[in-house]
This record gives C-alpha cells, structure tokens and sequence, in this order.
C-alpha cells in the first residue's frame, strides 16, 4: 500500500485529523503540501513532521477565498511539479441550537467546509485530468448523515460533501481520479475538546467500540484511499466511527 | 485556410489526440473525433487561453465542429 513520492496536496493540515494525516503521508513516502490558515501555524506543523524541505512544503490558504486558493495551488504546482492526491480536511464549526444560529455562522461555516473543498477541487482538476489519474478525498463527518442538534450549519456543509463526493466522482471517473469521502466519528482533537462534558458522554455511550476514536485512525483510512490500491473505489463514504453509524 | 485556423486545428490535435486531417470543418468533436463532454469543456477552456477570448457557456454549447471553433475565434480573437 503505497503512496510513495505521490504528491499530496492537505488542507487544514496544521492540526487535529490533518496534521495526522500528514504524518501518516509523510511517514508513508508521499510528499505533502500542508495547508494551514495562517502561516505561522502551517510553518509550524511542518517544522513538527520533521522531513526535508523537499518531502513537506506549507502554504497559508483561507480555501474560502476563491482567488486565493488559484494562487496556492499553482505555487503548489510549480514547486511540486503535479498533484496525485486532494485531502480536502479543513473544516470549521460554530455550534449552537439554530433558534440562536446567525445567518453569519451558517455562512462562514459553509464557505470553509464546503465551498473550500470546491475551490480546491476546481484547482486540481485541470492537472489532475492531464495526469490521467488522481484521488481526491473529502473529510465529511457522521453528523452530515445523522444530524446533531446544535450543528445545523456543519451538518448540513459535511452532508453537502457527501453528495459533493458523489458528483465529483462520476464527472472525473472517465479521467481515472476518484473521488470519495471519510465520515470521521467522535475522534479526540481540539475540535471534539470544546465540546462539553454532558454531550461527550453521551456520545461515548452510543459508541460500539466504546471510546473515542485517534486522529491516527482515520489517517489510515486516507492513506489506502490515496494508495494505488483504491483505484477500483469511488463516490463512496466510509464512515471511521466505531460503530456509531452502520448504515 | 487562415492561420488561425491553423492553429485552432493544433489546439484541436492536441487535445483530443487526433491528426490534422481529421479536423474537417464539419467534423464533430464528439461524434467524428472521439471527445467526450470533458473533452469538449477542456477545449473551449485552452481555446480561450490560447486565444485570449472568453467563450460563453451559451456560446460553447454551440460550438460542435471544427468549422465552428474555426468561426468562432475568427470572429472573435
């Protein structure tokens, strides 16, 4: 299972399940361009993997902003010379019942999560189509196919990039690029921490497996999705979740 | 043939993968060259860098034969 000297291409990759994924990549061969919001943070992550100024590579990108992710991407491009693999990871919340949700919060929440991963998507997939090959992976969440009171905007973006998911794959399959998505459980990072404690029970409590899950075990799973060996799999979800979801 | 036909029928060859000789102005990508509708997007897209035009969605979806990519960038470029 190999993504060797691909060229991996992360976003929200300067912590929590991307800076794991990158890590999982770095230590797996690829090469990683890991995006970060701000560049203090994304340089940072990089000085953390560890690698060679070769292998790891980070950018400061808000992937709402449309203009903004073109030129990263070719800066991305014209310093790693093509792009085998999209983990498209940055996501954002602003939880609250939506009695009290601002249109600002549905807004913001949805230009990260899933405008982002369509700039993204759009940015790679011209090079992708000439390569004749690619993966593109979108970070979804098992809230997007179960719903959660108080997450009505991030819900509804990580539902959005399930069908997202299914679109891109089908438009890009004649290309030989696939395209599928991860629907992370509860899994232990900053994100999950600002939960409170009441709602984390009873979110461990429905868990099959009992516990949360590791960043690390969902960076698994993207790195066989962005292996040559997933080439028959596209426009699925997978759902890393201990049991939580079994459709 | 005038020279930017010429080198619409290059942008053509190289995209689609076919010979000069094909690009018969009533050729149709889809039908007569083997593009499929990617293909066809891609063109109108390197046809409008090449050419520096904007082709419109309007526009391309009437664009179906070399002969009419021929027109459109002579008139347009």
């Amino acid at each position: 299972m190999s993504v060797k000297d691909k060229v991996c291409v992360v976003t929200g990759g300067s912590r929590g399940i991307g800076l794991e994924i990158c890590r999982r990549l770095v230590a797996d061969g690829a090469k990683v361009a890991l995006i970060g919001t701000r560049e203090e943070t994304a340089q940072n992550a990089v000085k953390e993997l560890g690698a060679t100024a070769d292998q790891v590579k980070g950018y400061a990108l808000n992937v709402a902003d449309g203009t903004a992710v073109g030129e990263v991407f070719t800066q991305i491009l014209s310093d790693f010379g093509q792009v085998d693999v999209l983990v498209n990871n940055a996501g954002i919340t602003r939880d609250t019942l939506m009695m009290r949700m601002k249109e600002e919060d549905w807004d913001l929440v949805m230009a990260v999560n899933l405008k982002g991963a369509f700039n993204c998507t759009k940015a790679v997939m011209r090079p992708m189509m000439k390569l004749r090959k690619g993966r593109i992976i979108n970070i979804s969440s098992v809230v997007g196919l179960t719903g959660n009171a108080g997450q009505a905007n991030y819900a509804a973006s990580k539902a959005g990039l399930i069908g997202f998911t299914k679109s891109s794959a089908k438009e890009l399959s004649s290309r030989n690029i696939t395209v599928n998505a991860v629907a992370p459980g509860y899994i232990a990072t900053e994100m999950t921490d600002a939960v409170s404690d009441a709602a984390r029970e009873a979110f461990l409590s429905n868990i099959p497996l009992g516990r949360a899950g590791e960043a690390k075990e969902v960076a698994a799973m993207i790195a066989f999705l962005a292996s040559d060996e997933s080439a028959y799999i596209t426009g699925q979800t997978f759902n890393v979740d201990g049991g939580l979801v079994m459709q | 043939m005038s020279s930017t036909a010429d080198k619409v029928i290059e942008v053509i060859c190289e995209k689609l993968s076919v010979t000069a000789d094909q690009c018969l102005p009533e050729a149709k990508f889809i039908d007569d060259l083997g593009a499929d509708s990617l293909d066809t997007v891609e063109l109108v897209m390197e046809l409008e860098e090449q050419f520096n035009v904007t082709i419109p969605d309007e526009v391309s979806e009437n664009i179906l034969t070399v002969g009419d990519a021929i027109k459109f960038v002579e008139e347009n470029a």
